[in-house]
């Protein structure tokens, strides 16, 4: 499986990746597909590679899906998350990750709630970074299976209607997204309350749209986001009830999209906020098949870092 | 010796007086004694005599916006260490923010600051007081008792003035002291979380935004104020479009107002957070602005809306700054880069003539802050910087004497450098 296009160590966001590379990582990631179908789900590809996956934030899905990754790929993996961890008692992250460091991984895996940390994290240690989530700035491997996703339904991202929509400021699933699909040729439509529009989002190279019905006018692909309850102060939307009434997907919005249209969702879904049930589990919904392509993405995310590709050539 | 000192043979630049050319200088006593085209050595009475040929003679640099962090932070900046910046970076006075441990929000603090400004005797320091106790935004500061002490203006800096009518009264009760009230304008609660300026590039970086507009309501705010109480009012450290335009119609007004602005609002923008992969050293507050922002600000240089360059030099410690960008605090060191980058990215570059730098840099925040020098008229303080327009300089944070490295200037090269400074006629060797 030589893959001479990729000479990274890190992947720190899709921004900076070039279409080339993006198309390497789904092509690989299909060869390792069927490995969720064998009976024994194992390859030795990272046998003798450690793996670290440092979680600074709370997450279940991200977490594991990288976690079943690495040990299909036979890796030797070690949870670090905060809970627990030196960073309750006060020391730096740079001390952390020196530490972290000095145990020679060969990979580390950070999710963390500030953007940039990642970057922060690659310059100081040898061992690969892959960002699982950087505040609100980049979660590259969710675009990826998304892309992954896409491509395996539609047959190809160039020239596809995307829409998406909801709080467009707070999530780093979007910026990875509008990168990647623009960089591979879609045309990304944004749609959300004004509140959760981040100034200038034009200046990345899609549209935005002033309500959901125009955003999802004969779109291919329609991508729900997570309205983060928990996170949203009181001035961003005035309800819940109100949300739904503006920005909530229902079947009779979904009409408007294109007759073969597939709807997405990063999880976890608020049912009845941002999506009804009746779409999520419906007929056009694509939001488990994501998850499963989530493994398949970050094995070869995971087997392009770690270098496996050029020992092996 | 008699303690004189002629400055022979420089191009003496002293916009106050209107001269730009080849003078000979002589200080005695501490001040300026005589200025003429030649001044031969043996009727100055066997002054000391300094070759400053092929150098730029001005009146002495004074930054207006510094934090020495003494008392309380000095693992920081300490008096002696800022001031041993100010020197090597140029600069013959500073005027420092009252935001230490504790507050200098009386009379010993300052004191303090000034006998510590005296002991290491690198510059003159001008002592800001805190506009309000404890900087809390609640009660009156003693101006008078301050004043007396030493303060020549009042902040609450690193924090604004956040009170509509704490505002208003500070620029009534100031004025008994010709005291200007400088503010940090910023709007708190628009500010939010956010740690940089709210535009593409944090859109790009999903970093929390600082809208401009945090800093605009606060400047009309306090013009409105400023204009009733008949108060004298200084916005510290300006960095919009939008803010710089109504000090210019406020100024139009003839409102007895003033503003400075950094070298790195001039120099920088927001895209540095992105170019820089997230550096520590890009964040401070006001944060760096959008592109408009900065040429707006630089056609305020040229059309005389900005009466000052300030470095706001704001040393932190290492161990600080490298950490998370979002929890990283904000501020960069200038003392040592100001002079060095306006000469090269200001004067070089043609945005503005040497003439009008060395007003930005003297005669400006002079009259901001009613402050003695800014002009080497006979009478003024002996206080000269002299300037080499040639010297090509790489900015190494290794070699800076204040205490602190947090810069983003590192490993620029810039063509024009301070040459020296000379205090009360001593020539000083930081």
């Amino acid at each position: 499986m030589a893959a001479p296009g990729w000479n990274r160590k890190d992947l720190l966001g899709i921004a900076d990746l070039s279409a080339d590379e993006i198309r390497l990582i789904l092509d690989t990631a299909a060869s390792f597909r069927e490995v969720a179908a064998r009976p024994i789900k194992k390859v030795p590809t990272l046998r003798g590679k450690t793996v670290i996956n440092l979680f600074f934030e709370s997450s279940t899905r991200t977490r594991s899906s990288f976690e079943i990754a690495e040990k299909r790929l036979s890796a030797d993996s070690l949870n670090f998350s905060t809970s627990g961890s030196a960073l309750a008692k006060g020391e730096s992250l740079i001390d952390t990750t020196l530490n972290l460091q000095a145990m020679a991984p060969d990979l580390i895996v950070i999710r963390h709630a500030h953007p940039g940390v990642p970057h922060m994290l690659a310059r100081r240690v040898e061992a690969g970074v892959i960002n699982a989530g950087d505040g609100a700035h980049e979660h590259p491997t969710q675009a990826l299976l998304d892309a992954y996703t896409i491509r395996e339904r539609k047959g190809r991202i160039q020239g596809l209607k995307v829409a998406i929509v909801g709080d467009i400021e707070h999530s780093r699933v979007v910026r990875s997204n509008i990168h990647l699909l623009s960089k591979l040729g879609a045309e990304v439509t944004l749609a959300g309350p004004r509140t959760m529009m981040p100034v200038a989002v034009e200046r990345l190279g899609v549209r935005v749209a002033h309500t959901l019905e125009e955003a999802i006018e004969g779109a291919d692909v329609v991508m729900m986001l997570r309205i983060q309850l928990e996170r949203q102060s009181r001035t961003r939307f005035p309800s819940v009830r109100e949300y739904f009434r503006l920005f909530g997907l229902t079947a009779e919005r979904l009409a408007l999209a294109a007759s073969d249209v597939i709807v997405m969702h990063p999880g976890p879904m608020n049912r009845g906020v941002e999506i009804a049930s009746d779409v999520a589990d419906g007929p056009f919904s694509v939001i488990l098949e994501q998850v499963g392509n989530g493994v398949a993405v970050r094995m070869a995310v995971l087997y392009l870092c770690s270098g496996a590709h050029r020992e092996a050539a | 010796m008699s303690g004189a000192l002629l400055i022979r043979g420089g191009r003496v630049v002293d916009p106050a007086q209107g001269l730009d050319g080849a003078f000979d200088l002589l200080i005695e006593d501490g001040a300026v004694a005589r200025i003429e085209e030649t001044i031969d050595p043996k009727s100055a009475g066997g002054a000391e005599v300094l070759d400053a040929s092929g150098l730029v003679v001005a009146a002495g640099f004074i930054d207006l916006h510094v934090h020495l962090r003494e008392p309380g932070q000095e693992y920081k900046e300490t008096v002696a260490s800022g001031t041993r910046a100010a020197a090597a970076g140029g600069f013959t006075a500073v005027a420092c923010m009252p935001n230490t441990v504790p507050v200098n929000d009386n009379p010993s603090v300052t004191g303090h600051i000034l006998s510590e400004a005296a002991r290491a005797g690198w510059a003159r320091v001008y002592p800001i007081a805190a506009v309000s106790k404890g900087l809390a935004g609640q009660e009156l500061a003693e101006m008078g008792e301050l004043t007396a002490a030493g303060a020549v203006a009042f902040s609450d800096d690193g924090l604004p003035v956040a009170s509509g009518e704490l505002m208003r009264r500070a620029l009534l009760y100031a004025a008994h002291f010709s005291a200007p009230i400088v503010q940090h304008a910023e709007d708190l609660v628009l500010t939010g979380d956010g740690v940089m300026h709210e535009g593409e590039w944090s859109t790009r970086l999903g970093l929390a935004g600082i809208p401009g507009a945090s800093e605009d309501v606060v400047v009309a705010r306090d013009l409105l104020l400023a204009e009733e109480t008949g108060g004298r009012y200084h916005v510290a450290h300006l960095s919009t479009a939008r803010s710089l335009n109504l000090v210019r119609t406020a100024k139009a007004r003839g409102l007895p107002v003033t503003c400075e602005v950094t070298p790195h609002h001039l120099l920088l923008t927001d895209r540095a957070v992105a170019d820089t992969g997230f550096s520590t050293d890009t964040k401070m507050k006001p944060p760096l602005r959008a592109e408009t922002d900065r040429e707006a600000l630089l056609a305020g240089l040229a059309d005389g809306t900005v009466d000052a360059i300030a470095s706001d030099h704001a040393p932190h410690h290492r161990d600080e700054k490298d950490v998370e960008f979002s929890a990283a605090p904000f501020g960069i060191v200038g003392l040592e880069t100001t002079v060095s980058l306006c000469l090269d990215r200001l004067v070089r570059a043609g945005v503005i003539g040497l003439p009008r730098l060395v007003e930005l840099l003297s005669t400006g925040p002079a009259k901001a802050f009613g402050l003695p020098g800014g002009t080497l008229a006979p009478g003024s303080p002996g206080d000269v910087t002299l300037l080499d327009l040639e010297r090509t300089v790489t900015v190494d944070p290794k070699s800076f004497r204040s205490k602190s490295r947090n810069t983003p200037f590192g490993g620029w090269e810039l063509r024009g450098a301070p040459a020296g400074t000379i205090l009360g006629g001593r020539r000083i060797d930081p």
